[in-house]
């Protein structure tokens, strides 16, 4: 009996390890199907044509740039709308706000991060974009701003949790230290406890990036798609098409195996080598601070 | 409290895999035996169409389960190629390298034209533009004419709508309305015009922008917006409004077959289905839908 | 002199903090704007009917069962590949792994695998099991892709939840003669379960409201029946939604926002019992 028991034990030991590692694999699996069907586009499609400024598949036209362009615009926009926002509500939430509010508005917060992107392309679509439209009057409300905004909106819880998480991993002794120096809580809060959490802080807006950037359907209902290069100083106020709403609205369509097909996949590796990028410099980031941290505690 | 939980969790896991495991979900009676399945997926502009027909057919022949999905005409007959598809729908003809693909996958696509449509044009109520040439219509979707002052209206800015490039209507649109129908003129859509994925978001923009001018199937358009009329370039004075009658008559320019692709030469259940839809009770469902039955 | 200079300070953080105060008030009006609007225009579609009944006259009439159930069976699907092999993975982090490069590696892997924007996971399982595992667009290729895409959030809540219990009770365990597996199943895993089922609820309610990774993977806009097996292509709420505001025709708008409705119930319900499940897990908590 304890023999078989044991012998269960050791199985489940070995699937543990296993399952461990599935994490890898799994990365090593996508990129490798992506690189399987993407690459092939590099063959298919000369460098020249790939990099050019016009997107039109159906006739051939395969220029990635306007899309690349268009995320980057998007998610920059995003992330400077997001980061008053969301860096704001987490010190208030960490710093100034007492208890029993925290706990009325942290769980609004995460409302919104777990409200479906498609339901904020939905009213962005039917309320938001005639909104806009007639607010800043301008030719239609189908513009990189509309996404911008429900992107924003996404990215904020990000934002504020990991933030409100670096605020509070920053020892109260530094607080206190300075409290007792004469200054006053808001002094604190700016020249000790923000920049001790410096790092806390700018990871939190990394992976806002990193979240804005991925985001399809609210983008794909909201930015009007028009693959323009946007490189006009309205051009945030113009429609937009992103990487990722081109990937959702073409993928259906094109042969497995086509051209298109490959350019499609082709981006899939733009993306993906994108938030690879975005998210391992965030937890360098993370991490070299944490390093500090604890030399300087110890 | 906890081994509830986990109580819980094995039990879902089990409830799930079981019913997945078995072929009836146990909210649904049992079909009958001979019960047959038709998949049928491709244009958006049919897809509703197509629902309507599944629908009605449910009546004529319980038996028959017909599923209908969309995506756009290219992915209809993708679908065909591959064979995951019975009946492919497509607002454009099947081209010859797809009808090659699918020969070389061994299968044989028959084409059938089961209704007719007319893209109309369309603007906001308000705009006073009502009516437009063929190359005025052209220019503006090349990027050439952009201000609404240029035809006439006011001075706004105009706003191209189009649909997504895998849908056939945007096809044909490039095709008859762009290039004006001549097959060496290689322009397109300027990079401006805004790509929507489907129908219903042309019209709802249109209905709420001024500024905006779109094209879609005839039996999309509703009432809250504006049908520009559209002269050929060989009668340039004569402007035509889309309906059933300039249709049918050719005379309204921007029209074009719908069709369905089975297959192979359809046999059982997928040929009766494909007898009915040519039938007059189907087509009927045709009108009622604002699209134009296939009468000949 | 220095009252004066304490008195501007005091001045300054009076209008600081309202400033902050006023930032996130705008941050927290929208989002019980937003639930509030979609509740009140979409509320009034909701009756038994709309949610038991197959959709009629193209989708214009009748309920909105196959999209209810398809999602069901998408969750569920989701959470019978994730949930063994997330809570797993977790225990081996928190549990068996040593710091070493390895498990640097699998740390870098599992931020990657949640940084993934979630239409490249439906690239991934087109690539894989639609096309290449011959899977077909269907239940079983949608729920694999969204598995994946759990992973991270069930992984992590796992190990973070097993790390919150205090070393004692491992060490008395195994000085106790207890095995590392008897330990955990008998000792941490237990006192670590209220997080661990929270994260496992978030991680499968972001798959229930995913719709760019079941776009080429098994979504589909109309079965006039319940799928069947897993092998087929299913309705689901959020694509659903998708479908009903931008290609139907004429779509009465109480409906739209009747199917929003029930999506939010549905992921903000899951979301609900989470925290719910935390709260009570961190009043009860005897350490």
């Amino acid at each position: 009996m304890s023999k078989a028991n044991q012998k269960g034990g050791q199985v489940i030991s070995s699937a543990i390890r296993i399952t461990g590692y599935s994490s890898i694999l799994f990365v090593l699996l996508i990129l490798f199907f992506l690189l399987r069907e993407g690459l092939p586009a590099l063959a298919s499609t000369p460098l020249k044509s790939l990099f050019s400024v016009r997107w039109y598949p159906i006739e051939g036209y395969f220029g990635i740039l306007p899309l690349i362009l268009g995320s980057l615009l998007v998610t920059i926009a995003a992330t400077l709308i997001a980061l008053p926002f969301g860096i704001g509500s987490a010190v208030f939430l960490s710093e100034v706000a007492p208890p029993w509010l925290c706990d009325i508005l942290k769980p609004i917060i995460e409302i919104l991060a777990g409200i479906p992107s498609v339901v904020l392309g939905f009213i962005g679509i039917l309320v938001f974009a005639p909104f806009i439209r007639r607010f800043l009057d301008i030719p239609t409300g189908l513009t990189a701003f509309t996404g911008a905004v429900l992107l924003g909106l996404i990215s904020i819880p990000t934002i504020v949790s990991v933030a409100e998480d670096a605020l509070n991993t920053v020892p109260n002794s530094y607080r206190q230290a300075a409290l007792a120096l004469g200054a006053t809580e808001w002094q604190t809060i700016w020249n000790v406890t923000l920049p001790a959490a410096k790092s806390g802080v700018l990871t939190a807006v990394m992976l806002g990036i990193g979240r804005s950037m991925g985001e399809t359907m609210a983008v794909m209902m909201v930015t009007g798609n028009a693959p323009v290069l946007p490189l006009q100083l309205n051009s945030l106020f113009r429609p937009v098409r992103t990487m990722t709403a081109t990937i959702a609205s073409e993928m259906g369509e094109v042969a497995a195996g086509s051209q298109h097909y490959e350019v499609l996949f082709f981006i899939g590796i733009v993306l993906f080598l994108l938030s690879l990028v975005i998210n391992i410099s965030a937890s360098l980031v993370s991490t070299r601070s944490r390093g500090r941290a604890e030399r300087l505690l110890s | 409290m906890r081994r509830f939980l986990i109580l819980s969790i094995f039990v879902t896991v089990l409830l799930i895999s079981g019913c997945n495991g078995q072929n009836t979900p146990s909210t649904e009676t049992t079909p009958p035996a001979s019960v047959e399945y038709i998949e049928n997926k491709g244009s958006d502009t049919i897809v509703n169409l197509a629902l309507a027909w599944a629908e009605r057919y449910q009546t004529v022949k319980p038996e028959v389960r017909i599923s209908v999905t969309g995506g756009g005409s290219g992915t209809g007959i993708t679908a065909l190629i591959n064979g995951t598809v019975d009946i492919a729908n497509a607002s454009r003809q099947i081209k010859s390298e797809e009808q090659e693909a699918a020969k070389a996958a061994g299968y044989n696509p028959q084409e059938f034209v089961i209704a007719r449509d007319a893209i109309a044009i369309i603007v906001h109520p308000s705009n006073p533009v009502d009516h437009l040439t063929l190359e005025q219509l052209s220019k503006i979707y090349k990027g050439e004419i952009t201000n609404w002052s240029e035809l006439g209206g006011e001075d706004r800015e105009i706003v191209c709508l189009s649909r997504e490039t895998n849908s056939g209507t945007h096809v044909y649109f490039l095709e008859a309305v762009v290039r004006m129908g001549s097959g060496e003129d290689k322009s397109i859509f300027t990079a401006n015009a805004l790509l929507l994925p489907s129908s219903e978001g042309i019209i709802a923009e249109v209905k709420d922008n001024p500024n905006a001018i779109g094209y879609d199937s005839l039996g999309y358009i509703t009432d809250d917006v504006k049908l520009v009329a559209v002269s050929s370039l060989e009668t340039p004075d004569m402007f035509i409004l889309p309906s059933l009658e300039t249709v049918n008559n050719n005379s309204y320019l921007i029209s074009r077959n719908l069709y369905m692709y089975t297959l192979d030469v359809p046999t059982g259940a997928v040929k009766d289905y494909m007898d009915w839809i040519l039938s007059a009770e189907a087509q009927q469902i045709v009108s009622e839908l604002g699209f134009i039955p296939n009468i000949n | 002199m220095s009252s004066t200079v304490m008195g501007k300070a005091k001045t300054l953080q009076r209008i600081g903090f309202s400033l902050l105060g006023l930032i996130t008030t705008l941050t927290v009006i929208p989002i019980i704007g937003l639930v509030l609007y979609i509740v009140v225009k979409g509320a009034p579609a909701i009756s038994w009917e709309f949610l038991s009944a197959m959709p009629t006259n193209g989708m214009r009439e009748g309920g909105i069962l196959p999209a209810i159930i398809g999602t069901l069976y998408l969750t569920l699907g989701t959470a019978v590949f994730a949930v063994p092999l997330g809570v797993l993975a977790g225990i081996y982090l928190a549990e068996y792994a040593k710091e070493s490069l390895l498990t640097r590696l699998i740390r870098i892997a599992i931020i990657n695998l949640a940084g993934i924007p979630s239409v490249v996971y439906g690239l991934f399982g087109l690539g894989l099991f639609v096309l290449f595992l011959k899977m077909g667009t269907s239940i079983l290729a949608a729920s694999l892709t969204l598995s994946i895409m759990t992973l991270p959030t069930i992984i992590s809540t796992t190990e973070e939840a097993l790390r919150s219990v205090p070393n004692s009770f491992r060490v008395v365990s195994t000085s106790l003669g207890a095995s590392k597996w008897q330990t955990v199943r008998r000792i941490t895993l237990p006192q670590a379960l209220p997080g661990i089922v929270t994260g496992v609820i978030l991680g499968v309610e972001r798959a229930a409201g995913e719709t760019a990774p079941i776009l080429f993977t098994g979504a589909t806009f109309f079965l006039p029946q319940l799928p069947h097996s897993p092998l087929d292509a299913t309705m689901a709420l959020p694509y659903h939604i998708f479908i009903i505001s931008t290609q139907i025709p004429g779509m009465p708008v109480q409906i739209q926002y009747g199917t929003v409705v029930v999506l939010l119930v549905f992921v903000l319900g899951m979301n609900l019992i989470a925290t719910l499940i935390r709260n009570r897990a961190r009043k009860n908590r005897q350490w």
